[in-house]
């Protein structure tokens, strides 16, 4: 075989959240350069939390991200409330648990058809599929309103939520909503069908690279996604407080973006990541999707972390709809609404002290940790977004995937990496916050 | 008639004024049948190079390279939809100019900061001529398609330039301040069917203040309530810091 050259330079890599480059460069079937560069710009939220109140945290983290920006707001909650003491209730933290599946699925629907269904039908984007697949184009856009739907009804809104804040809700849901969102999750298993079978279909690329896994775990049969320890596939095993010798952020000179690691030279967080962490916590249902297409723990094709996020959708509908069972059997105690504002009335008890947040979000484990002093006031606030734990990871497939794709041409072999990237479902405009970014082509 | 060429760009924000979009559902497809969408980066991998119709444009401008960009934008469309708070007004983007700006570089970015290229917050109307404004963080969908029918019809948008609390009133909620804590709903520009204050919570003031806010009302009703200045002056900056820029400009003059 001749001497391969290849240059690739995709500049503002499209159906991602957020602005990212790839660069690859190939001397003489010689891998030079491989680079996920982050563009986006810089908005510096955790110098604008200081100062401000730990009542506002939510408030503002939460519009780090339109996408998960209800993972966001559960995250900065848990941590804001670990840092004055608080401690939330049952009922809380169920509608949290409910909250947070409502959130998976309709991130992971975004996902799975607008951003990566068009690449596995061979088009664009989702735009030219509304003449040729009119079908799915609805379905998905009924599913995703569908999940917004919920959430209007709990939260106010899905993006940046409303009702949800430190200490609870500020508005609960009523019998009769509990039973509108039901209806709408019970409508919703047709389409889910509909989407596990459309999915079974895709052929991804074959492409393994065993890497770290890491995630939520707990000692109890639920699949953690609010609470647990974090823990990794390497046997790692840490309590949240300890966040920051979990992610190990470091630079290296090569590189545009601040990395992590853990036990090896990278890790990944996300569906794959829970998935082969937890599977055996999944709901039945779930189980069986996993089984029927052929997803089995340890999976180390980091393609198919589309098809965990199926799965995930499968568990979070059937778990959500089970949470809402059992909220209507038990009734909820509307005693517990509250009334916060920035805490003007002292309504909740202040303390000062250091908290931190670990979530798992659509696109993997999210940290916060905020200190706070006497009065409640924002002194030190850090974020650690999914993205920014995978940008490594996401290199080193790369780095192991152009060389073995060199055969393609310099189309395929961008399709190839841009599909690779999109896998992990990044959320640029959230990681970019917390990366350092050079300008190399500037 | 042909359909109107539109694209969507976004600047420094969370994207989640575009994703109200995708919220819509199926009924996002009749918006799709009266117009062309030409470049669309979140979803589409479509790029188009030439003049456009009408540009939708998320998120503030926070970077050198961001106001060039904002300028070309201008340059190649006939209207310019400003598009959630980020872009009408600055919104929570503006907190950064509460700070010297090679303070919080380094706060956040530590030694290397200087890599982070970042100037001053400024809102979309700061720096070109925009058309129609859509506020709100993130928009309101049935405010947003008011915005696009007038836009197709060639017609002009006039925000609601009334307080929150007019909208409140009709929803019949009982105030906030009875319940005992701040809202910024009396000098915020209605026109979000008061979204907040229906789900238990307050107004932060996302929409803009009105133009001409009732300050002796707004000051009986602090004095009322005894909040401290503090408080509200801390809130009004969350997503308003940008009319600084406005008000130092204004003095220069």
């Amino acid at each position: 075989m001749s001497k391969r050259n290849v240059s690739i330079n995709v500049e503002y890599l499209t159906r991602v959240e957020g602005h990212g480059n790839i660069v690859v460069d190939v001397k003489n079937n010689k891998l030079e350069t491989c680079q996920l560069q982050i563009v986006e710009a810089p908005r510096f939220f955790e110098g604008m939390l200081q100062g401000r109140s730990i009542f506002e945290a939510q408030h503002i983290t939460c519009r780090i991200c339109g996408i998960c920006s209800c993972g966001h707001t559960l995250a900065s909650i848990q941590a804001a409330e670990d840092a004055i003491g608080f401690i939330p209730s049952e009922q809380t933290t169920k509608l949290r648990k409910f909250l947070l599946h409502m959130e998976n699925l309709d991130s992971h629907i975004l996902h799975i058809y607008l951003l990566v269904a068009p690449d596995l039908l061979g088009v664009k984007s989702f735009v030219p599929l509304i003449n040729t697949h009119n079908d799915i184009v609805r379905r998905a856009l009924r599913m995703k309103k569908t999940c917004n739907d919920v959430c209007d009804i709990l939260v106010g809104r899905h993006v940046h939520p409303i009702s949800s804040i430190v200490g609870g809700f500020t508005k609960l849901p009523r019998e009769k909503d509990i039973d509108a969102m039901h209806k709408l999750l019970h409508h919703l298993r047709k389409d889910m069908e509909a989407t596990v079978e459309l999915a079974a279909k895709f052929k991804f690329p074959e492409f393994e690279r065993d890497t770290e896994y890491v995630g939520l775990v707990s000692d109890n049969d639920e699949y953690p996604m609010l609470t647990g320890e974090v823990g990794s596939t390497d046997g790692v095993r840490k309590n949240k407080k300890e966040y920051k010798s979990i992610t190990n952020e470091f630079i290296v000179p090569h590189s545009s973006a601040k990395f992590a690691k853990l036990s090896r030279a990278s890790y990944a967080v996300g569906a794959l990541a829970r998935f082969n962490l937890n599977s055996k916590k999944l709901h039945p249902k779930a189980k069986a999707v996993a089984k029927a297409v052929g997803l089995k723990p340890k999976c180390t094709n980091p393609y198919l972390n589309t098809v965990a996020q199926l799965v995930e959708c499968v568990h979070s509908l059937e778990d959500g709809l089970e949470i809402l069972e059992d909220l209507k059997k038990t009734g909820i105690n509307y005693d517990e609404e509250i009334i916060v504002g920035l805490n003007e009335k002292g309504t909740i008890p202040v303390k000062a002290g250091n908290g931190v947040g670990a979530v798992e979000v659509p696109r993997g484990i999210l940290f916060h940790n905020y200190e706070v002093d006497d009065q409640g006031i924002i002194t030190k606030a850090n974020c650690i977004i999914p993205t920014n734990q995978n940008v490594n990871n996401i290199e080193h497939d790369m780095k192991k995937l152009v060389p073995e794709i060199l055969k393609k041409s310099d189309e395929e072999i961008t399709l190839d990496l841009e599909m690779l990237v999109r896998a992990y479902d990044p959320c640029i405009s959230c990681s970019a916050h917390f990366l350092d970014v050079k300008f190399v082509n500037r | 008639m042909s359909k109107p060429k539109v694209a969507f760009f976004d600047f420094a924000c969370c994207e989640g004024c575009q994703l109200q979009v995708a919220n819509m559902g199926e009924s996002l497809l009749d918006v799709l049948g009266a117009i062309d969408v030409v470049e669309f980066r979140e979803v589409m991998s479509e790029k188009w190079d030439q003049d456009f119709d009408v540009a939708i444009v998320e998120g503030s401008i926070t970077t050198p390279h961001a106001i060039e960009k904002i300028k070309k934008i201008r340059e190649r469309c006939k209207v310019l939809i400003a598009y959630g708070s980020c872009a009408t007004i600055g919104g929570v983007n503006g907190m950064k100019n509460n700070f010297p700006l090679d303070k919080i570089r380094e706060e956040v970015y530590g030694k290397d900061y200087k890599y982070f290229e970042t100037v001053e917050t400024r809102a979309v109307p700061q720096v070109v001529k925009v058309d129609y404004l859509v506020h709100g963080c993130p928009v309101y969908i049935p405010e947003f398609v008011n915005v696009l029918k007038a836009v197709l019809a060639g017609l002009p948008y006039q925000v609601p330039d009334h307080a929150v609390c007019v909208e409140c009133k009709l929803n019949e909620n009982v105030c906030v301040y009875e319940k005992g804590v701040t809202c910024l709903g009396p000098v915020t520009k209605a026109g979000c069917n008061s979204w907040c204050i229906n789900n238990g919570n307050i107004c932060y003031g996302c929409r803009g203040m009105v133009t001409n806010p009732n300050e002796n009302g707004a000051k009986d009703v602090i004095e009322k309530y005894n909040v401290p200045m503090n408080l509200v002056r801390n809130k009004m900056n969350m997503y308003n810091q940008c009319r600084e820029i406005d008000q130092s400009e204004q003095k220069k003059r």
